[in-house]
């Protein structure tokens, strides 16, 4: 291998080293995110114990309606 | 994929050019698509911020910055990039004699700079106007940036786009320069749209977990 085309290799890989490195910082991002959309549900969840029983789907509103 | 084929292209199919340049002249189907990018993400950074001053639209501040973000990581690559043509080409890594790089340097630093002058002001319509304003400024730097490599009186960085351009560039030269340039667009812009769904996410996040705190 001459030295232009060890050259020229590096500066592909470069490339390609920046954005696999991008994108492994992006789905450190999104497994963060992940994280925070499941501790927010299980805070709900816990907020809807503490509450009592759950919600009636039917209003009684619209029962009194029928 | 446009980006694989490119490389393949570039590698593969495109013959090798005679001396001086041979085949380091391989580097430019990464290298010019690389910094036409960069331009492209500045301009459309500067034109998000345009329609953020014009129609007070909250959601370009995140848009422009977004762009300036993955113009900034091109920029880095146009510099990796250029370093390594200009050591196997000049010997050197980098120098300071020539303006063009110097100019890119500096449009590089500025957009850096973006970063610094966002996260001083806290969150809200000044940060974004004082952003917007800026990433307008930066836009300025790159017709002069393109500029200054056709108008350098020390023309070491080589010129391939003239009106002479047939004659600096063969039929299978130019189509792999053009499938690399749409391969690094199009990298652009799924990194663009995937930041910048990630970004809104984010932001949705927070102010669901301050509903849920107040």
């Amino acid at each position: 291998m001459t030295s232009a085309e060890k050259y020229v290799t590096a500066a592909y890989l470069v490339v390609l080293a920046m954005i696999l490195l991008y994108v492994v910082i992006y789905a450190f991002k999104l497994a963060r995110l992940g994280r925070e959309v499941e501790e927010i549900v299980q805070r709900l969840r816990s907020q809807d114990g503490k509450a009592g029983s759950p919600p009636q789907r039917d209003p009684p509103a619209r029962l009194s309606r029928q | 994929m446009l980006v694989v084929a490119g490389v393949a292209l570039a590698f593969f199919w495109v013959p090798t050019t005679p001396p001086p340049e041979g085949f380091r002249q391989r580097i430019f189907y990464i290298h010019v698509p690389v910094a036409l990018t960069a331009y492209a993400c500045f301009g459309w950074a500067a034109w998000k911020a345009l329609r953020l001053l014009w129609t007070r639209g909250e959601r370009y501040d995140l848009e422009s910055y977004t762009a300036v973000h993955i113009g900034v990581i091109f920029g880095v690559l146009t510099l990796v990039t250029g370093s390594i043509w200009a050591r196997t080409s000049w010997g050197v890594w980098w120098t300071w004699s020539e303006r063009q790089l110097v100019l890119f340097l500096i449009l590089f630093l500025f957009y850096s700079a973006y970063f610094m002058v966002r996260y001083s002001v806290d969150p809200g319509p000044r940060r974004a106007n004082m952003s917007a304003v800026y990433a307008l400024f930066g836009v300025v730097l790159i017709p002069v940036s393109v500029l200054a490599i056709r108008l350098a009186e020390n023309l070491i960085h080589p010129v391939v786009f003239t009106r002479d351009v047939d004659e600096n560039l063969t039929a299978s030269q130019l189509a792999t320069f053009v499938v690399c340039l749409l391969g690094t667009l199009a990298l652009a812009v799924a990194l663009y749209l995937n930041e910048l769904t990630g970004k809104r996410l984010d932001r949705r996040l927070r102010e669901l977990r301050e509903a849920i705190a107040a």
